[in-house]
């Protein structure tokens, strides 16, 4: 008599499970299959291209009905079953059908994951996982406009690329920052997104859905910040959960999923499972290539095969979206036993990455060509060897001696309107011609015919890129700088280019210009941060964790990991109330040191991190903010006390002072920026040696700039002298616009003088008023979005995090 | 009765830590970082660097190191050995993460205060 095998369960892993074991054994098993969905047994990877159009249902069935009747299989559609009972080796179905087994094969799936926000019930929102959910899409989108898909994974690219392709409008809601970030690094993450945001969808990344709007049809959805987006339907792909119920309610080992052994039996050897449902060593999968060896191991046992264990997966991840190119394999996460290869061509949008571990592929992310995506993940399953091979592993199995990179693509790519030469205006295609028609071989000759590069030099790097690319080998550069061992690129030619080719993130920078790391290092990315937020005000998002601790928590580090607090005291004036505060704070929090600055102000001195935002509230609370005694920006304006008290005193310094500190303060510049106002040349603020100076005279206002009195000791130069106060701030703000967008990071602005020339700078400020001017309104513009107190935004609750331990321990009292 | 002692001490959940960021664990006599790479891998090192005892949690997290914030020592954080021309080891703290819970084998009997 054949034995009777019963499968709950009609999807892909039964399906590759039944299709192995008939081959093997056609006339062992009986066998009966009861489904939950009124259906045969389809290719569900392949439901994207139902939604997109590109794929009818028909073409995706695995099974039609006469492939049971062929292989006398009896099934049971739409035949949910409610109860196992293991005792009697029975099942029972919802409709009373009660059919007996010597083994059960359990297949009971997953079930997406609802987010239980306000307003999930009601009508229009949906998952994603079954054709049921493909046909309600398709109905939709036949009538309604607004598609609103909640989940930047795999499923819910897939089911956004479907809708957007039948002609609904498509945002994609994604609670982390970058997108498939369980497959992705950020790198291809961001790749992607650019691709998806390129055809037309929404893409709203940190988006923390907090209610469906809708008055039993769906008709928004509202986001934390109050973002309110119109939908006619939305989609909830945030994940799966395996179905285990039915097997828990039996008493079978259940965790996450259903438990089984390398033999995909689980704890009664009458039953296995397979598929989305089990849980193996710990680990519960939601692709297929898991699903299909899990079968093979099955088929093989039912079939009294010795079967080889199941011994878990290592899987691969590739998007179904028609034009995307994107592959993704096992463990891509740094850790410093691990080694990368990463290969970028801006260009073309390709990004690769293989993750090393002793000479084996752990990892593999691809993006824009995947071509060689199987040969890696062989290598990586087979732990191949690649030490012989590395030096052209990433170019693939058919490498055979290609081209080295090009240092000169980034360039290359820009189009001939791109400008070059900021200082100028002088545009790629200028220069071209330029070196074309008049045989120029030099950067000297290109400045002179063009005058690219012939005022504050930055673009240098380019021209002599520029002509590399028009002249080859006959043009020798002389060697650049580059910022770090992550590039190639100079400072210079990094800040060109961020504004040529308008990059406006550090992942989006680090693509486009071949970065050779995939997270930069600890001297790049303050750099690439204070760069985007010099050239991008009020556009680019500034990113915390690429600041260095002291602007990272708007307070000093000291020697013994305490900070040191300095309230601003502009032009260094205060009040008995400010120092009132500042004696209160210091016995409430035990502070140990107050000291007088050299800058005019008083340095509170060990505060603990956790004491931080508590000491500022009570400043705030006394009118007091923040110094920025940490930042790379302004620092203090030091003043004397001018015609308002001294004798020997010819303007108001003190009030110029605080004019000037008041507009000045907030900016992130390069390096600290320190000033003085003197109110005649006795000069008892010290202005001679500071970044910038005034000497107040009779007659008006000595400008001064690129002094120091540093590690180097340098006596300023005199820019100018103005007529009035109101002259002295355009000028003085002029100077530190453009030193924010001249100054190579951490480059004090009498470094940035000695490298471009006084001249160039006199030249720029005193001798072009219109530049002066427009430069001076780029600062102010950027100082709106720069003006904000960092503390009381701290007192308020940002980055709280940063400042409370993750958690506190004692030890444990004495167990009784 | 007796109380046996868990090795394995829960100090929160993987999103109480920013990506390329650090927290710190603080206890009796000990302050450890608890780190978290761009890729979510977590490390636990002693808060402390082998050259003048800097507190590594407030350093830049960049390719599975820390650079120091007093003196730019570079650490590797798996390892706890330092990176480059300089030599050192910082002591490293086993750490398993589990269902987003970060667990610790901090090696003595702790009870969570905060």
């Amino acid at each position: 008599m054949k034995k009777k095998l019963i499968v709950i369960g009609n999807g892909m892993a039964p399906g590759r499970v039944l299709t192995s074991l008939l081959e093997k054994q056609p006339d062992t098993y009986d066998i009966t299959i009861f489904n939950a969905e009124p259906r045969t047994n389809y290719d569900r990877i392949m439901l994207s291209p139902v939604l997109s159009g590109e794929k009818s249902f028909d073409d995706i069935i695995i099974h039609d009905d006469g492939w049971y009747d062929t292989h006398g299989i009896k099934l049971y559609k739409g035949a949910r079953v409610k109860e196992i009972d293991r005792g009697n080796k029975t099942v029972t179905t919802e409709s009373g059908v009660v059919a007996a087994y010597d083994h059960l094969l359990i297949a009971t799936g997953s079930n997406p994951v609802i987010i239980p926000v306000p307003g999930h019930q009601n009508r229009g929102v949906l998952t994603y996982r079954d054709l049921d959910d493909v046909n309600a899409m398709l109905a939709a989108a036949k009538s309604k406009k607004n598609a609103v898909v909640i989940g930047g994974g795999l499923l819910g690219l897939e089911a956004a690329a479907g809708l957007h392709a039948q002609g609904m409008n498509v945002t994609v809601l994604h609670l982390m920052p970058t997108l498939m970030e369980r497959q992705l690094d950020p790198a291809a993450g961001y790749l992607l997104e650019k691709s998806i945001a390129d055809r037309g969808i929404d893409i709203i990344t940190r988006a923390n859905t907090h209610e469906i709007l809708g008055d039993g049809e769906v008709r928004a959805v509202m986001l934390d910040d109050g973002t309110k987006l119109p939908a006619d339907i939305v989609v909830m792909a945030v994940g799966i959960r395996p179905s285990a119920d039915l097997a828990k309610s039996c008493g079978l080992k259940v965790n996450r999923g259903i438990i089984v052994n390398d033999q995909m039996l689980t704890s009664d050897p009458s039953i296995s499972a397979v598929g989305e449902c089990v849980e193996h060593r710990g680990q519960c999968y939601g692709l297929v290539a898991p699903l299909y060896e899990m079968a093979r191991v099955i088929a093989a046992r039912l079939a009294d095969e010795v079967a080889a264990d199941y011994t878990g997966s290592v899987t691969s991840t590739k998007l179904k979206v028609t034009g995307i190119n994107l592959f993704s394999a096992g463990d891509f996460g740094e850790a410093p036993d691990r080694d990368e290869i990463v290969y970028r061509d801006a260009m073309r949008g390709i990004y690769k990455r293989l993750v090393l571990k002793e000479d084996r592929i752990i990892g593999t992310v691809l993006y824009g060509d995947t071509h060689d995506g199987a040969w890696f993940f062989q290598l990586q399953k087979d732990h191949t060897d690649i030490s012989d091979m590395r030096e052209t592993l990433i170019f693939g199995p058919s490498y055979a001696g290609g081209e080295p990179l090009n240092p000169t693509a980034a360039v290359a790519a820009l189009p001939l309107d791109a400008e070059i030469c900021g200082c100028n205006g002088i545009s790629k295609g200028t220069i071209l011609d330029g070196i074309k028609n008049n045989d120029l071989t030099s950067v000297e000759d290109v400045r002179a015919c063009t005058k690219a590069s012939a005022s504050c030099g930055s673009c240098t790097g380019l021209v002599e890129q520029l002509l590399t690319l028009t002249l080859g080998d006959e043009f020798q550069p002389d060697a650049v700088q580059p910022m770090c061992a992550c590039t190639n690129l100079g400072h210079d030619d990094v800040r060109r280019l961020i504004l040529a080719k308008e990059l406006k993130s550090i992942p989006q920078l680090m693509q486009d210009l071949e970065w050779k790391t995939s997270c930069g290092c600890a001297k790049c990315r303050p750099a690439l941060n204070y760069y985007l937020l010099a050239d991008w005000p009020g556009d680019y998002q500034n990113d915390n964790q690429s600041r260095f601790i002291n602007e990272r928590v708007h307070a000093n580090i000291q020697k013994d990991g305490t900070y040191s607090v300095v309230p601003r005291m502009y032009g260094g004036m205060t009040t008995p109330d400010e120092l009132r505060a500042i004696a209160n704070v210091a016995d409430k929090f035990k502070i140990p040191s107050v000291k007088v600055t050299g800058g005019q102000r008083i340095d509170l001195l060990g505060v603990q991190k956790e004491d931080l935002p508590a000491v500022w509230a009570d400043l705030n609370a006394a009118g007091l903010v923040s110094g920025h005694a940490y930042a790379k920006g302004l620092r203090t304006v030091k003043t004397c006390v001018g015609t308002d008290w001294c004798r020997f005193g010819t303007q108001d310094s003190t009030g110029l002072g605080i004019r000037l500190e008041k507009m000045l303060w907030g900016a992130w510049t390069p390096h600290k920026v320190k000033l003085a106002v003197s109110g005649c040349p006795r000069n008892c603020a010290e202005a001679t040696c500071k970044d910038i100076g005034i000497i107040c005279v009779d007659r008006g206002y000595e400008i001064h700039f690129a002094g120091a009195a540093g590690m180097h000791l340098k006596e300023t130069e005199v820019l100018s002298t103005v007529d009035t106060e109101d002259d002295a701030l355009i000028y003085c703000g002029a100077i530190v616009q453009l030193y924010r967008e001249q100054g190579r990071y951490l480059e004090r602005i009498y470094k940035w003088a000695e490298r471009v020339g006084v001249e160039s700078i006199r030249d720029q400020i005193v001798n072009d008023p219109e530049r002066r001017d427009k430069a001076f309104r780029r600062f102010l513009y950027s100082q709106q979005f720069a003006q904000v107190d960092p503390w009381a935004e701290r007192v308020a609750g940002k980055d709280w995090r940063e400042f409370a331990p993750m958690a506190n321990f004692s030890m444990l009292e004495a167990a009784e | 009765m007796s109380t046996s002692v868990e090795r394995w001490i829960v100090v929160g959940h993987l999103n109480d830590i920013t990506r390329r960021g650090s927290r710190c664990i603080k206890g009796p006599k000990f302050s450890i970082a608890v780190f978290r790479t761009a890729d979510d891998q977590i490390y636990a090192i002693e808060d402390r660097c082998p050259h003048k005892n800097g507190p590594l949690s407030q350093g830049i997290v960049h390719d599975g190191c820390v650079t120091c914030p007093l003196h730019n020592w570079i650490i590797n954080l798996q390892s706890g050995e330092v990176v480059g021309e300089d030599e050192g080891k910082v002591r490293t703290v086993p750490v398993r993460l589990e269902n987003g819970m970060i667990m610790l084998d901090i090696g003595m009997p702790l009870t969570r205060v905060a």
